[in-house]
């Protein structure tokens, strides 16, 4: 276990320096930096000035290596916009961003876990069916425009909940609905099929042979294996909902991290988006690491195949 | 060296939590379905120019958001009302039909070639190659595209051009990830033996033996491509940094609407729906072909 635990976390290592380098690269190279900070209305000797000051006249890699030294000491850079330590800006918005993502992935457990058991227990019944059908609309729902329509559903006509800021609670229900229904047919395919398969096994039969009654076997014996393979499928789907909540917090103007990267790159603040990119990408590879590793842990032909 | 360098192929390989369900709901009848409105999908982007009762740039700023035909202030003049602008809704909407079509299409043709190039390589040479694009992979997958996504598209412009480009050479890893599984499996039959022992050259055996192979698979994945292109670039133009106005992208008619949904809901309605509908054809007729290219799981 310990062997292949090291082995992932280099791994994992490996893949954090190549985004780093790589996503350095596309945004250095993809535009001139130095003509989108000066604006379009810059001469060429302001264009020059700008270039110099932020030393993007140097090559790129040594670009790369003076950002990454600091990276590594903590200092993500200075955001050009606001000149403050970018590590601070997304510290303060991460919670934010935090909030959205674990209510989103609460969000689609909640209706998911119940939804699956239940359409395991009674296959093709009406609830199974009205399940069914919410997934497929969901799965064709562009994020943002379903987030607008519950907008006018629940914040105009119905008026229950706000429909910007982070006030209270309230502020995130909307939000982590429309970030979370992505997510909710595969947690809902995987409890649905996990009940299946342990239901029709032999100790839920001796469960019931000895005369012990249907919610213990159901709650105690039966979900507690069907969850396992959910747990970790979570741990990943989380890592997305963090990386794709830039859609949603700009459409609820949540001022999270997504919402930074955004308005950074509207403002050509690169630094920002370059120190966004990263954080984004290093949640993703924890959580998968977390994942592969709960894996592992529950299924040892993992780590010796 | 195998599977287990890249923990997200197995979860890729099978028919996705939504193609289960989607099959569930639609049946056999899914595929016709989706076909059909597919096609007159297409067909009303072909003949956009025919169809479209008005010129979906021309501006009427004396008829601003007219409501549809089905309201009681709508008229058959603009059947699908008008935009902020003055322009016909129901032109716009076929024109931008173009749009959506031609960047699903063009981008899921470039991600299908590079992430196809980098499975039959991987599935087919094996080891360190294998390993090395499997790391790829990983790594594409750890990049949050969104965000890459609007941030190259920024600093290049957003033309249609870049827009095709970017997503393309971001959406390739389940190409990959399908095409190394499948070239792995083919590999070891009988016929590409016969094909080395005959003297085959391994670009010959790769592209004349192990491709057509794949093929039915292959094409399953483009549809789940171009559905995600279709998606992400209506999400990039809706953040304002997609392609630019006026054109009639669905996404941008939804951005420009923004404003303005809370009285005239249709002008965010209208657009959203279609791409809607869009999004759900191509995964409907998506499995579809799966079904038909695999008659073994038709039960």
């Amino acid at each position: 276990m310990l062997a292949f635990a090291l082995k992932r976390l280099a791994l994992a290592l490996l893949v954090a320096l190549t985004v780093s380098i790589v996503s350095f690269s596309l945004l250095r190279l993809s535009g001139d930096l130095a003509q989108a900070l000066a604006g379009p209305s810059a001469t060429a000797a302001d264009v020059e000035a700008v270039r110099k000051a932020y030393g993007l006249d140097q090559p790129l890699w040594v670009q790369y290596l003076a950002w990454a030294r600091q990276a590594l000491h903590g200092d993500l850079g200075t955001s050009f916009f606001f000149k403050e330590p970018v590590a601070a800006m997304i510290a303060a918005r991460l919670p934010v961003t935090m909030t959205l993502g674990v209510s989103a992935l609460l969000f689609a457990l909640l209706v998911a876990l119940p939804l699956g058991i239940l359409a395991a227990l009674k296959p093709n019944s009406w609830v199974d069916r009205l399940a069914l059908t919410l997934s497929v609309v969901g799965q064709a729902l562009p994020s943002f425009w379903f987030a607008l329509m519950l907008m006018i559903l629940f914040g105009l006509k119905l008026r229950w909940l706000p429909i910007s800021g982070t006030a209270s609670w309230k502020s995130f229900v909307m939000p982590a609905i429309a970030l979370g229904y992505y997510g909710m047919p595969t947690f809902m395919r995987l409890t649905r099929a996990g009940m299946m398969e342990v239901l029709a096994s032999d100790y839920i039969r001796t469960a019931r042979a000895k005369g012990l009654r249907a919610p213990a076997i159901l709650l105690k014996h039966a979900l507690r294996n069907a969850i396992v393979p959910v747990v970790a499928v979570a741990a990943v789907q989380l890592g997305f909902f963090l990386g794709g909540s830039i859609v949603i917090e700009s459409v609820f103007a949540l001022h999270g991290v997504g919402y930074l990267g955004w308005e950074s790159i509207s403002r050509a603040d690169f630094p920002v988006v370059q120190a966004i990119v990263l954080v984004l990408a290093l949640f993703y590879i924890v959580l998968t690491l977390l994942a592969d590793l709960l894996n592992a842990f529950l299924d040892p032909r993992i780590r010796v195949g | 060296m195998t599977v287990e360098t890249f923990s997200g192929a197995e979860r890729i390989l099978e028919p996705s939590a939504g193609a289960l369900l989607r099959r569930r709901v639609f049946g056999h009848a899914g595929f016709m379905i989706g076909a059909a409105i597919i096609l007159a999908i297409l067909a009303a982007a072909l003949l956009a120019p025919w169809l479209a009762p008005h010129d979906p740039y021309a501006q009427d700023l004396t008829r601003r958001l007219v409501p549809p035909v089905w309201d009681a202030k709508g008229s058959w003049l603009d059947p699908l009302g008008t935009d902020q602008l003055g322009r016909d809704y129901l032109s716009r909407l076929l024109f931008g039909a173009r749009i959506s079509l031609l960047i699903g299409f063009s981008a899921a043709l470039i991600s299908g070639l590079i992430g196809t190039g980098l499975g039959l390589c991987a599935g087919y040479f094996g080891g360190r190659v294998d390993m090395v694009a499997s790391f790829v992979v990983t790594t594409r997958l750890a990049m949050p595209v969104v965000l890459v996504a609007l941030a190259v598209v920024a600093l290049a412009g957003g033309s249609l051009h870049i827009v095709v480009a970017v997503l393309g050479l971001l959406l390739w890893d389940r190409f990959a990830v399908v095409t190394r599984a499948a070239t792995h499996q083919v590999r070891q039959l009988d016929y590409v033996a016969a094909a080395r022992a005959t003297g085959c050259s391994t670009a010959r055996i790769i592209l004349a033996e192990i491709l057509p192979n794949i093929m039915n698979a292959l094409i399953v994945i483009a549809t789940i491509e171009m559905a995600n292109a279709i998606l992400l670039d209506a999400a990039l133009s809706f953040l304002g940094l997609g392609v630019q106005p006026p054109l009639p992208d669905w996404g941008l008619m939804v951005a420009e609407g923004k404003e303005y949904m809370f009285f005239s809901p249709w002008v965010i309605a209208i657009p959203g729906l279609a791409l809607f509908t869009l999004v759900l054809a191509i995964n409907l007729v998506g499995d579809g072909l799966r079904d038909l290219a695999a008659p073994e799981n038709r039960n």
